[in-house]
């Protein structure tokens, strides 16, 4: 299937003993945004991570982009290329501006000389509206503007999916609308996209698929209309009527 | 009763006020200091009297009459306290030099292989860093002089190799002389400087313009080997060496490494490095896990990830830490005293044994080693403030 | 697409598959994680095989056990000279304490462990009495036992005692004086008044910057003339005062550590209940930075004690000097007599040091753990 983006595939993955992932089968085409959440220790971050390999899993297949992840390096590598992410608590590198953070990866990884990979950065900055920031340092900017300019960082190796762990677990309440706006405005550019968070609103009005997690399975998943408004498990209605109060 | 009338029956003491009570404490301190100095001076002058010593540095421009097992610079016994001292203090440079060049590859290397992912390397390592840190250095100096020493023959059946030979005197190599010449290659090693400035620079131009980067360390290097050479040729080669030839007593002429000097240098390295490792593992392990992550998940590799991300942060860590470390390894160098290498402290003792002159000897040594730790807290501070990460 | 999905029933909880968990697992993990990790394996392995198999080999295959001199060690190819130590070893502890009054230095020791012990237990009482007597009466208890002269003790002459006895007096009377002069001047490094704060920070940092050799030779000659005609101190108790003044620096720069660490909200709010200043500093703050900085006040005791090997540069024999003073002995004239004797010394310092060291780690852990309180 060419416009199959990841695929999952009986996958399984412990800590140890415990068992994280279990038995996970999902596919994700080209261009579709899912919205994935669940209670805390669900197995949802360690579900996209493995998609970029910061997690290995143990049984089953993991298929990127037509690309099956296995201790390839060359396979990780280009992977990692192809597949952006933005982290719970940012990440970004705070010895380098917000520019460098930015033109790092293109001019390491994709070689770009210099001069492109500025514009290049420049460009997505002004996407994510803070090109004013680009000489300033990481710990200089607020939460908010410190998570655009990660989407933006990401946005800059030009990657097909993007991944977003809780990008906006770590804000301030009146900071999340402004990274929420960023990546409503890249859905609609036909990025395909796992999101892990609890913004009801947000996967309201982006998703194509919202996906119920508990205790490492997949336990519901559907439109976003039919999961808010007809949820069919117990545990998704239990854990939706404490998130939306 | 409001705290206002309270106040006003207990009345106003002049000695309430903070500023008041805090003067009166400082002149008493410094009256304290003042009295404590002025008896310590009465009581030295009263017993350097009744021991005849007169104080001053004048003692210093007189004949040492003692010889060093080794010197970086041209002395005799016939040469003046000053010299002998010099011997000492240049002594001191060389062997702190080369144990702190030693002590970090050393130290890196055992830092890294600490949080190798291999399960017995960083065992290792920690039972190195135990190992060294919990025997006195001292201890580890005599153990190292001995193993050093033990298995050389003495100077009669010196182990001849090629022009160097190796006894329980040293390692005895020729010296080279330098001609008049020897300006050239000093010019060539300028010129070679320079040129490894330009070729840095082009690359960076280079890599920034294309994306690829051309092999300048190995060119700088080439070029600092090679320009000099070729300056020295050009001139004519103006450098002799000095062989050393066999007497009844060992060897005369050329230069002699004497085992003092290598068992201090490895005591010293071996130590520090068990030091500087841990300072490299803490300032890794400072660096968020996060970090190293997100430079993963942009596609850089390992390596690079490690180089451009993780190792930049923890060198701000680990830099404080390293140059304290240098900094007692050098302030260590004096346990040469208990082996009988000349560094500044054993020469300043055969100069306070011969002279008696306790005070001015004591006083040079204090002068020298608060210069290198001023110094090196000068860099310290310098360093932190520019490499304080900027923040909010 | 709007694929929906629920799931019928709970994929089963299963073990993790073989090769994935338990001890081979982990053998793969970390030590056969692919081609280099193996070689590094094997190649670290076969070294530590080998200098394992050369302790072994010296300490005990080739090691002579029993003789009355050198000629019972004296054999070519022998290991370890063991009667060495058998019949040096005494020295090695008391010294040239007199043989009948050795009980002394013994009792000394046992009151000292007794006391000190119940202060390494955290959840031992009476931590302030005991405190109190190990800093101010133990002292004076351990020299008179020590010295004698009063009580019907025979005097015993300070150049006797020697051996592991000099060194555990030097390094607990250096770390006893440090202490209370280390607080003070970390309390002066912090203080608000110039004068105090400048002298405060020129006798620290001039301690630091000099090494510790040359204060002993400072105090071993220049302390002499400083003294009023008539009144001298013997050898060791020069040398004790240089250590602990050098100490103290150190421990300044521990104990300022600790009250770096103490959140400036804890003095406001002792300052906003009413107390004084001296009192929020004594009751607030200085418990709470001295707990915090125990592990490095333990580490500064590392330090101290191997740093007291430096006295035999000043001729006083602690346990080194007195094992170095032992191997020109001729009557164990021997190639491997010197190795003996630094063997055992380097196991006993390493004894001491690393004990004390896993017992800071201990503490700190426990700090990191209660949250610092």
């Amino acid at each position: 299937m060419p416009d199959t983006a990841v695929r999952f595939i009986g996958v399984n993955k412990w800590f140890g003993q415990f068992h994280v992932l279990r038995d996970i089968n999902l596919d994700v085409m080209q261009g579709e945004r899912i919205v994935i959440c669940g209670p805390s220790g669900s197995g949802k971050s360690t579900l996209i991570r493995c998609i970029n390999r910061l997690e290995q899993h143990q049984e089953g297949r993991i298929i990127v982009d037509g690309l099956e992840i296995d201790d390839d390096v060359k396979a990780i590598e280009d992977v990692r290329r192809d597949v952006g992410m933005v982290f719970q608590h940012f990440n970004l590198f705070p010895h380098l501006t917000v520019l460098e953070n930015c033109t790092l990866a293109p001019i390491w990884v994709r070689k770009l000389p210099k001069r492109e990979a500025d514009a290049l950065a420049m460009k997505f900055l002004e996407r994510v509206r803070i090109p004013e920031q680009a000489t300033k340092y990481p710990g200089q900017l607020s939460g908010g503007q410190q998570q655009r300019v990660a989407i933006a960082r990401a946005l800059c190796m030009m990657p097909k999916i993007m991944l977003f762990d809780e990008p906006t677990s770590a804000l301030d309440p009146e900071m999340v609308k402004e990274v929420l706006d960023t990546m409503v405005g890249l859905a609609g550019e036909g990025m395909t996209m796992l999101v892990v968070t609890h913004e009801m609103g947000f996967a309201r009005q982006v998703a194509d698929r919202v996906i119920f997690m508990d205790q490492g399975q997949i336990i519901e998943m559907n439109a976003p209309e039919e999961f808010f408004g007809n949820p069919r498990n117990e545990r998704t209605r239990l854990f939706l009527s404490q998130i939306l109060r | 009763m409001s705290l206002g009338e309270a106040r006003q029956r207990h009345g106003r003491s002049p000695w309430n006020s903070v500023r008041l009570r805090g003067v009166a404490l400082q002149v008493l301190l410094l009256a304290v200091i003042a009295a404590l100095f002025y008896a310590l001076a009465l009581n030295t002058y009263a017993n350097m009297a009744s021991r005849h010593i007169v104080s001053g540095f004048g003692f210093l421009w007189r004949k040492s009459g003692f010889e060093v097992s080794f010197s970086l610079i041209p002395y005799t016994a016939e040469d003046n306290y000053v010299r002998a001292l010099m011997v000492g203090f240049l002594n001191t440079l060389l062997v702190s030099a080369l144990g702190i060049w030693l002590a970090t590859a050393l130290g890196l290397a055992i830092g890294l292989m600490r949080l190798s992912r291999n399960w017995l390397a960083s065992r290792l390592a920690a039972g190195y860093i135990e190992a060294v840190r919990n025997v006195p250095l001292l201890l580890q100096l005599f153990i190292w002089y001995r193993l050093v020493l033990t298995p050389l023959p003495q100077a009669s059946s010196a182990i001849i190799l090629g022009p160097a030979a190796l006894s329980n005197k040293g390692l005895t190599l020729p010296a080279p002389q330098f001609g008049p010449g020897v300006w050239t290659a000093w010019l060539g090693l300028g010129c070679a400087l320079l040129l490894t400035v330009a070729l840095s620079f082009w690359g960076q131009r280079r890599r920034e313009r294309t994306g690829v980067k051309p092999p300048v360390v190995l060119l700088s290097l080439l070029a600092i080997i090679a320009v000099p050479v070729l300056f020295l040729a050009a001139a004519g080669w103006p450098v002799t060496f000095d062989y050393p030839v066999r007497g009844n007593f060992g060897f005369s002429g050329g230069m002699t490494l004497v085992p003092e000097f290598i068992a201090l240098l490895l005591a010293l390295s071996i130590y520090t490095a068990g030091f500087i490792a841990e300072a490299v593992r803490a300032g890794i392990g400072a660096v968020a896990r996060g970090q190293g992550e997100a430079a993963l998940a942009l596609g850089l590799k390992p390596g690079l990830a490690m180089r451009l991300v993780v190792l930049p942060q923890a060198l701000r860590v680990i830099i404080p830490p390293l140059t304290s470390q240098y900094l007692n390894l050098t302030k260590n160098s004096s346990l040469a005293v208990a082996i009988g290498y000349p560094d500044l402290v054993s020469t300043g003792g055969t100069i306070l044994g011969q002279t008696g002159q306790a005070i001015e000897v004591v006083a040079i040594w204090m002068v020298v080693y608060l210069t290198l730790s001023l110094l090196t807290s000068a860099f310290m501070n310098w360093f932190n403030a520019r490499h304080r990460l900027v923040g909010r | 697409m709007s694929a929906s999905y629920v799931r019928a029933s709970d994929a089963p909880l299963r073990p993790p598959p073989r090769g994935h968990a338990g001890p081979l697992a982990w053998l793969r993990e970390n030590l056969f994680a692919g081609p280099g990790s193996t070689a590094l394996t094997l190649g670290l392995g076969l070294l530590l095989g080998w200098l394992a198999y050369q302790v072994l080999d010296w300490t005990v295959l080739r090691a002579v056990w029993t003789g009355a001199d050198r000629s019972a060690c004296a054999v070519p190819g022998a290991g370890a000279c063991w009667p060495f130590v058998w019949e040096k070893f005494p020295q090695w502890v008391f010294g040239f304490y007199p043989l009948g009054e050795r009980w002394r230095p013994v009792l000394t020791f046992l009151i000292g462990a007794a006391a000190l012990a119940p202060m390494l237990m955290p959840a031992a009482p009476a931590k302030r009495f005991n405190a109190l007597f190990l800093l101010v009466a133990y002292p004076v208890i351990a020299f008179v036992l020590l010295g004698g002269g009063v009580f019907g003790l025979p005097p015993v002459e300070t150049t006797n005692w020697g051996g592991l006895v000099v060194t555990l007096v030097v390094a607990v009377t250096g770390i006893v004086l440090s202490l209370p002069l280390g607080i003070l001047l970390a309390l002066g490094r912090q203080s608000e008044l110039p004068v105090v704060r400048g002298a405060s920070i020129a006798f620290i940092e001039l301690w630091r910057g000099v090494p510790l050799v040359t204060v002993l030779f400072m105090a071993s000659v220049m302390l002499p003339l400083f003294l009023p005609s008539g009144m001298s101190l013997d050898k060791l108790m020069r040398a004790i005062a240089g250590l602990s003044l050098f100490a103290s620096a150190y421990m300044a720069e521990a104990v300022r550590g600790g009250l770096q660490a103490v959140s400036r909200g804890q003095r406001e709010a002792g300052l906003a209940l009413g107390l004084s200043r001296w009192q929020t500093t004594a009751k607030i703050v200085l418990p709470q930075a001295l707990r915090i900085s125990i592990p490095n006040i333990v580490g500064i005791f590392i330090g101290l004690f191997k740093d007291t090997t430096l006295v035999l540069v000043v001729g006083i024999y602690d346990l080194l000097g007195i094992i170095n003073a032992g191997l020109q002995d001729s009557k164990w004239a021997a190639p491997q007599t010197a190795n003996t004797g630094y063997f055992v010394a380097a196991l006993i310092y390493f004894a001491f040091c690393f004990a004390m060291s896993r017992y800071a780690l201990f503490t700190e852990g426990r700090l990191a753990r209660t949250g610092r309180r």
